[in-house]
């Protein structure tokens, strides 16, 4: 377990170490309220070349921030997408311009739970409004005007990134020239939802989280949090994966201790897993980012459903799954390419075989990363074409 | 490129638009979207060719045609391209129904059956026939309803599908088909362009 006082170091990061942007323009979000001038942090990495063809927009999934590729300044480990993004990787930061901003709601910069509100001079808590796929995207949409990029080559993500890509097109349509839906869903299933749940419970079952009030204690309710990533990390390997990865393998011993401490291999990865987690993430965020997930519907947005919100589009997509996700199925990927089809929409659709699960999309998957690649290039080929045209 | 993709192309009109179901590596559709500005989508089954695909810029979906072509709207392509594939499902004819509702107009080549090499096969040696365009053995062919270009010219006619435009090819030549020559070109054509409706 760590110790409180690193706790503390993450949590209340130094934010030189954040590029951030003041959004002074009202954003009328979907609960209702409007929100003007709130921070938005975000990364970048590589040069926007002259005829500004090269821009790659980034979305995180649930618990990523923006600092896609290198080594994360705040939590010293590496970008959470360093297998596919840098130099000479498949999203080639020599040759793009790849940003990526943190989330509304999220805690690594932008506005979220944790941050100020300057009405009562505390962290907003619970008083931070319940936010939406929607909100966030359009918080980002801000962050290309302020670079100064009007149309993407790529809006890309995985998970939770990857609606936020289907949303951004949907919002925005033709800002990107291609898009790329990884391992995602038009809507939330209820099982995703459930999941989400626990994780929600796990952290209200803290009493430290006391309806969201812990951060002006300066405390975490780590327990909570962690057992809510833990539901997290089961549920983005396979069943194969983690029989293969683990088995029944025990942890650094011979045989059973016959109590309760972590005898087999995946409860202490789990619990490591958790319990690293803390450190860096807030537990609130995981409330509101869940629940916007959760809200997720694009085909509710529009009127004649998902094919209408694909209706009014140019972009090129390629959506990817991959054959062992069970939280994002190949099925869920499916379903969000026939109705670009029907809505005569360009669309690639292919599917990664692999063990790895939902978190193929972050490991080094070979075959998933030569597809990205191959998409990516081949569309900054046509886009460059077409531009100068 | 394959001959009989030269010819399919020559069938297919400029800044049309085209689905060609079991794409492969994407050889024709290359040559529509760059020769003939045609907007081209494909359907391919296998995910090592729908990746060449991707890399080549063209949009392609890794799918069954046998099980998914429902998920393409009526009347959303000019025409579908289907090469060679449609003896190898289980249900023809369910695909060439989707085939026909997809497209205003649908290409189907077919190898013919009837070719004199393949009947002297079986006349002849008793045996199932191997030629340059059915290269396989009888335990691991993929191809589960063969016939020739009189059975398909036959069949179109029953289900009232219009015959636009027949051609046999050969080793020589190109020639069209209709029902004076049919005899004939069934027994030396090698494959069978239908252009139907």
């Amino acid at each position: 377990m760590p110790s409180l006082a690193g706790l503390f170091f993450y949590m209340n990061y130094k934010t030189e170490n954040i590029k951030r942007i003041n959004v002074s323009k009202p954003l009328k979000l979907d609960c209702g309220q409007t929100i003007q001038n709130f921070p938005l942090a975000y990364e970048t990495y590589g040069e926007l070349n002259k005829s500004k063809d090269n821009a790659i927009l980034v979305f995180h999934a649930l618990t990523g921030d923006q600092f896609v590729s290198e080594i994360n300044p705040i939590t010293k480990k590496e970008g959470w997408w360093v297998s596919a993004v840098g130099p000479g990787k498949a999203i080639d930061t020599n040759k793009y311009f790849v940003i990526c901003a943190n989330v509304i709601g999220g805690c690594m910069g932008s506005w979220g739970p944790k941050e100020i509100d300057k009405n009562t001079n505390e962290p907003y808590g619970l008083n931070f409004p319940v936010i939406t796929i929607r909100d966030i995207v359009k918080a980002q949409e801000t962050l290309l005007d302020h670079l100064g990029i009007e149309k993407l080559l790529c809006a890309t993500g995985g998970s939770m990134g990857g609606m936020q890509s289907l949303q951004f097109c949907a919002t925005f349509p033709n800002r990107a020239y291609s898009a790329i839906p990884i391992a995602c869903s038009s809507s939330h299933s209820a099982q995703n939802i459930a999941l989400n749940e626990l994780a929600r419970q796990a952290i209200m079952a803290d009493p430290i989280w006391d309806k969201g009030r812990y951060l002006k204690k300066n405390i975490q309710p780590k327990n909570g949090l962690a057992v809510a990533r833990m539901v997290g990390h089961i549920s983005y390997l396979s069943e194969k994966g983690m029989q293969e990865k683990f088995g029944r393998k025990l942890q650094e011993k011979a045989d059973f201790e016959f109590s309760f401490n972590a005898d087999f291999q995946v409860e202490s990865y789990l619990r490591h897993q958790g319990y690293t987690f803390v450190e860096r993430f807030d537990a609130n965020s995981i409330l509101y980012i869940t629940r916007a997930m959760d809200y997720f519907d694009l085909s509710k947005q529009f009127k004649g459903g998902l094919v209408e919100a694909f209706k009014s589009q140019k972009t090129k997509f390629l959506v990817i799954s991959f054959s062992s996700d069970w939280l994002y199925t190949t099925k869920e990927n499916k379903d969000i390419v026939i109705a670009l089809n029907a809505s005569g929409g360009d669309v690639s659709f292919a599917e990664i075989k692999t063990d790895k699960g939902h978190d193929s999309f972050l490991v080094n998957e070979p075959e998933f990363l030569k597809t990205i690649k191959g998409f990516i290039d081949s569309m900054h080929t046509k886009f460059k074409n077409e531009k100068r045209i | 490129m394959k001959r009989e993709f030269k010819i399919i192309a020559d069938l297919l009109p400029k800044n049309s638009r085209v689905l060609d179901v079991g794409c492969g590596d994407g050889t024709l559709m290359e040559f529509l979207s760059k020769e003939k500005k045609i907007d081209v989508r494909g359907l391919e089954i296998e995910e090592e060719k729908v990746k060449i695909c991707i890399s080549k810029g063209l949009s392609v979906i890794e799918g069954n045609a046998e099980t998914e072509l429902d998920q393409f709207p009526d009347k959303s392509f000019d025409y579908v391209v289907l090469s060679q594939t449609l003896q190898a499902f289980y249900n023809p004819e369910n695909v060439l129904s989707h085939l026909l509702r997809i497209g205003k107009a649908s290409i189907v080549s077919i190898p013919n059956f009837g070719y004199w090499k393949v009947r002297t096969n079986l006349l002849l040696f008793g045996k199932m026939p191997i030629t340059k365009s059915l290269p396989y053995n009888w335990y691991n062919t993929p191809n589960l309803h063969m016939c020739s270009i009189k059975d398909f010219f036959h069949f179109c006619i029953n289900k009232k599908i219009k015959l636009e435009k027949i051609l046999g090819i050969n080793k020589s030549k190109i020639s069209k088909i209709n029902l004076s020559n049919l005899e004939y070109k069934n027994l030396f054509s090698e494959v069978g362009i239908f252009l139907i409706s």
